[in-house]
Order: structure tokens, then C-alpha cells, then sequence
């Protein structure tokens, strides 16, 4: 596809999904703000596992912690500030994962999903045992944070659709600094560093402070999704952090396609759509969900992101000669 | 650039000792390379060859000895740190980034000696400096007619001058080469010992080789080790003439091929 195919198919979605509210369908405005929530956190975990090669199972800490701290530093009854609780919880999240960051990047491997599960279980615990979570039944977040900034109202989180419109926002966002942080020489040693380390430390590289950069970076942004979650629905629990969590979102980009932002947008549209879809067929719907996911994983190896390249290649079909 | 000392000895190992478990894979290994000198390391498969590259690199810790690079120790140094230093190394089995092109790969090494990381909005491709090295550097091994090929499908001779040039392109001082010239043709050798000739003068070149002609073709030095331990070290001449060389490792005429 080339890049100006590929932009107006992009400018197309995002129009689409700037739509949405206007069908005044709750039901589905809250669905579709849902699943943009889910794609921001599964494109900050395609950071780490498609762009630098590490495959996190641990990342729901990361939203989690944001979505509690959103919970704990609002006032009872009153509106606390956007401008203050949404970089406080992200600057939460992402020194959560720079201190987790320490201690799991010095594994490899199978390792590496082990302890990243093991942390994520630890602060799972956290939430779920101790004074800072509200137990199991977890906490409300009784009034959304207030974007007022001296008296000037710019949007209402309360609103729905500004709700869903600052969301939709922040995806596109958090869209363009992960493929402007991919272009920069930052990026092109994270990818390095996925496709050969040992030969990136040879370079003279030292992959440990790249490595953990990106982690933060990704705990960081995995909080940014963790905070609306917790706006849109209004209160938080630990299944947040629970390795359910950590698990459906390696699902989406595993679905989506590994290192490719869009194709991990598609996989959160697709995991929720499955999720919404089965669920109202039976009440096992996580059997039929395996087996689409086993299926896809034999049939589709790049995920929803190679599907344009196989269209491209069948239409091609008999005259090519590749 | 600042003068070059030919002579200058850059990159010494002094009685180096590498244990695996109960097995010696080296023991006190002397190594001396100079500025403008090849030294070249001889000896049959499992004679420590590699084992003393990986430890002058820092891919592998010594369990003793020393290695000082231009005076200074470097024996605790990491091998991305030796890198930074000026020591730079090719492996044995090819060692790129497949996907990449060959440009990306060699610029990748180019970007190593002024690493930015915080400049994360800048884009690696408007990094001039960057490029130009490492088009210099991809001209340099002799593959600017394969600038823009994805690296991976590049012939077996290719992907080793690829690694030559990324070698180049992080200013190595001191260029470790671990069998450069094995599973090339005879043509693609006769390239790359053109090329160990004209990066000679300027740097100090440890090469580990079984190719003999190429190996009496540029060798100032020939250390040969067998079962981990050096057997002789001196010029060509001298090696040629040895008679425990001889015994042990050229034995017959033939094996001058391995």
C-alpha cells in the first residue's frame, strides 16, 4: 500500500470513529470509547512487544496503577483537576514501570514473561489486600475530573460525547508520538535491539537504559488508557491489574499484528467486537473466542495488519510473477 | 582526525585465562596488536581461537589475566563499552540485522558513536552525519552497489563485507575479525584481503583465518594456538619455518587448506 492510500484509508477510520456520537446510541458510544481505552493501552504495549521485542505479561500493572491513582487522588464529592490527576496518574504508572523495569529487563525470555507476570500479580495484591485499593469491591471515582482551567470550561468529561471526543483525542495522540518516536534514532535502536541484541551491544549500545526507556515509556502510556478507563466507567477494581487484563491485551496485538500500530487499533476493535458478539450468543463465549484466536494465530501469522499485503498479493495473483 | 602513531601498540592481552568449568579454553594467552600490524591467530577448530576473540571484545569475562587498551584496563569493561573505546568486532557466523537494508544496518553502527536517545522527535533518517558515514563506510567494504538491499538476501561474501563495514562505521581502532573469509569464493576472498589491505595502515587488525594464502598474504604477526594454550608466536617467516608448528598444526602440506 502506498503512503497515500494508506493515509486517506486512516483519515477515513478516524472519521468514522468521529461519528460515532453523533448516532446517539449510549449503548455503543460507551462500547466504541471502551474500545479506543483498550487500543491506546494495546498500542503502548506494542512498544514492547512488537517495536523492542519484549513480551510483557505484566502490563495491566501499568493501567491499573493509573486507573487507582485517578480513584485516590479525587476528592469524595468533588471534581479534581484533569490538568493535575491525568499526569499525576500516567507519572505514576510510569515510575511504577521504570522501578519494575529495573529488576525484570535483566531476564530474557521466558523469564521476562514470568517476572513481568510476578509483578503484575504482586501489585494486584497491593490493590486487592491493602488500605491503598478498597479491597475487592475496589473504589468509585464519584465525580470525573473537571478540565477547568481559571474559570474556562473547555469540555465536560461528564458529557458523553466530550467524554468520547477527548478520548478518541488521545488515541490519535498517543498514534502519532509512538510513530514519530519510531522514526527517531531513539526508535530505530529499540527495533535494533528486537532484531538482534547482542549484536546492538557489539555496536556499543548499552540495550539495559534502552530497554527500560522504552518500558517507562510504556508503562507511561499503558496509564494514560488505565486513567480514561477509570473516567469512563467511574470506578475502579482490581481485576484491572489481573493477569486476565495483561493476557487480552497481548491478545490484541498478537491479533492486531506485532509492530504495527494500526493493525493493533483493528485488534482491540476486533478483541471487544468477539468479546460483545459471542458473549451474546452463549455464555461460554471464551471457548469460541480460543478457538478464533488459535485460528487466527495458524492462518493469519501477521495478524489483521497482513491483510492488506494479501489482498494486494491475490489480486496481483496470476499476472505477477512473485 | 588526529595523527596516527604507526607502531602505536593499541590493544594488549596480557597472560589471559578463560575456564569452562574444568575445561581450559585459554590459557595465559599473550596478544599484542599494533596500529597498522596484522595479527593474525592460527590453529585447529577447539584450539581457543574464538574463546580469545569473545574475551578481547568482552563478550566473554576472562577468569584472569589482563587486557589494557592503549595503557588503560579494560578487563572490566562490558563489550558495548569496548566498543565505545575503539574495539570493534566481526563474528563468525554472520551477525546483522537481516531485515534491515544494508544501509540501515551500517547506519545503526554509524549512530552508535553519538547516541542521542533523548532526542526522541528528531527522525534517524534526517541524521546527515549519520548516512554519510555510513554510505562512506558501505563503499569502503565494497558494497555501494547493494546500498538498498534488505541484507538478509545478500550472497554469504556480501553479508561479510557487511560486517566489515559496520565495523568501520563505529571508528573501531582496534578491528577484531573472527574468520572473514570463511565460505567465501575464491573471488570475494581476493576482494576482501584488497580491502584488510587498505584498512590496515590506519588500524590495528586481529584476524582469526584458515585460509592460508590470504593468511600469508597480509599477516605482519601469526600467533598459532593449540588446545588453548599458544604453541608460537612471531612473523610469518619464523612460523612458516617452525617445526613444532609444523607438527602440530600444518602438519602436511594439505592442511594449509582447511
Amino acid at each position: 500500500m502506498n503512503t497515500h492510500t494508506s493515509l486517506i484509508l486512516k483519515l477515513a477510520g478516524l472519521a468514522i470513529l468521529a461519528c460515532v456520537p453523533l448516532s446517539g446510541e449510549s449503548f455503543y458510544v460507551e462500547l466504541i470509547a471502551k474500545t479506543l481505552v483498550l487500543a491506546i493501552f494495546a498500542m503502548s504495549l506494542d512498544l514492547l512487544v512488537g517495536f523492542t521485542g519484549l513480551v510483557s505479561f505484566g502490563h495491566a500493572a501499568y493501567f491499573g496503577v493509573a486507573a487507582y491513582a485517578v480513584a485516590q487522588l479525587s476528592p469524595k464529592y468533588e471534581a479534581a483537576s484533569l490538568w493535575y490527576v491525568l499526569p499525576a496518574s500516567v507519572g505514576l504508572s510510569a515510575l511504577a514501570a521504570l522501578v519494575v523495569g529495573l529488576f525484570v529487563l535483566r531476564t530474557k525470555g521466558i523469564y521476562f514473561i514470568m517476572v513481568t507476570l510476578a509483578f503484575a500479580q504482586l501489585a494486584f495484591f497491593v490493590f486487592h489486600d491493602t488500605p491503598l485499593g478498597g479491597g475487592s469491591d475496589g473504589i468509585y471515582l464519584n465525580v470525573k475530573p473537571t478540565a477547568e482551567i481559571a474559570g474556562w470550561i473547555p469540555f465536560e468529561l461528564d458529557n458523553p460525547a466530550h467524554l468520547y471526543y477527548f478520548i478518541l483525542a488521545m488515541l490519535v495522540a498517543v498514534y502519532l508520538f509512538l510513530g514519530r518516536i519510531l522514526q527517531s534514532p531513539f526508535g530505530r535502536v529499540l527495533v535494533g535491539i528486537k532484531s538482534n541484541e547482542h549484536r546492538m551491544q557489539a555496536m556499543g549500545y548499552r540495550t539495559f537504559r534502552y530497554k527500560l526507556a522504552a518500558f517507562t515509556l510504556a508503562g507511561g502510556l499503558g496509564g494514560i488508557a488505565g486513567f480514561l478507563y477509570a473516567v469512563v466507567f467511574g470506578f475502579v477494581t482490581p481485576e484491572l491489574l489481573s493477569w486476565h487484563q495483561s493476557g487480552n491485551v497481548l491478545l490484541m496485538v498478537i491479533l492486531g499484528g506485532m509492530g504495527n500500530l494500526v493493525g493493533v487499533i483493528a485488534g482491540a476493535f476486533v478483541f471487544t467486537g468477539m468479546q460483545e458478539v459471542f458473549g451474546s450468543w452463549t455464555k461460554h463465549w471464551q471457548l469460541v473466542m480460543g478457538g478464533v484466536i488459535v485460528a487466527a494465530v495458524l492462518f493469519l501469522p501477521g495478524g489483521l495488519a497482513a491483510i492488506p499485503g494479501r489482498i494486494k498479493r491475490s489480486l496481483q495473483g496470476g499476472a505477477a510473477n512473485d | 582526525m588526529t595523527e596516527l602513531k604507526t607502531n602505536e601498540v593499541l590493544l594488549v592481552a596480557n597472560r589471559i585465562t578463560r575456564r569452562f568449568g574444568g575445561l581450559v579454553a585459554n590459557q595465559d594467552v599473550n596478544v599484542s596488536l599494533e596500529r597498522g600490524k596484522v595479527h593474525v591467530l592460527l590453529g585447529p577448530n577447539g584450539a581457543g581461537k574464538s574463546t580469545c576473540i569473545n574475551m578481547l571484545s568482552g563478550d566473554l569475562p576472562p577468569s584472569d589475566g589482563q587486557i589494557t587498551f592503549m595503557g588503560k584496563d579494560i578487563t572490566g569493561l562490558s563489550a558495548a563499552q569496548r566498543s565505545l573505546v575503539g574495539i570493534g568486532r566481526s563474528y563468525q557466523r554472520t551477525n546483522i540485522f537481516p531485515k534491515f537494508s544494508v544501509l540501515e544496518n551500517v547506519r545503526l553502527a554509524a549512530q552508535s558513536r553519538r547516541q542521542q536517545p533523548w532526542r526522541i522527535f528528531s527522525k534517524a533518517m534526517e541524521q546527515k552525519w549519520a548516512l554519510d558515514k555510513a554510505r562512506a563506510c558501505i563503499e569502503e567494504a565494497g558494497l555501494d552497489k547493494k546500498v538498498d538491499w534488505i541484507s538478509g538476501v545478500l550472497s554469504h561474501g556480501e553479508q561479510r563485507q557487511l560486517e566489515i563495514a559496520m565495523v568501520l562505521a563505529t571508528d573501531a581502532q582496534v578491528m577484531l575479525l573472527d574468520e572473514p573469509l570463511a565460505g567465501m569464493g575464491s573471488d570475494e576472498s581476493a576482494r576482501m584481503v584488497e580491502v584488510l589491505k587498505r584498512l590496515k595502515p590506519t588500524r590495528a587488525i586481529l584476524l582469526v583465518e584458515h585460509d592460508m594464502d590470504a593468511v600469508f598474504a597480509v599477516a605482519d604477526t601469526i600467533t598459532v594456538m593449540v588446545n588453548g594454550l599458544v604453541l608460537e608466536s612471531g612473523p610469518p617467516a619464523q612460523i612458516k619455518a617452525s617445526a613444532a608448528v609444523q607438527q602440530a598444526y600444518l602438519g602436511s602440506e594439505d592442511s594449509f587448506h582447511v
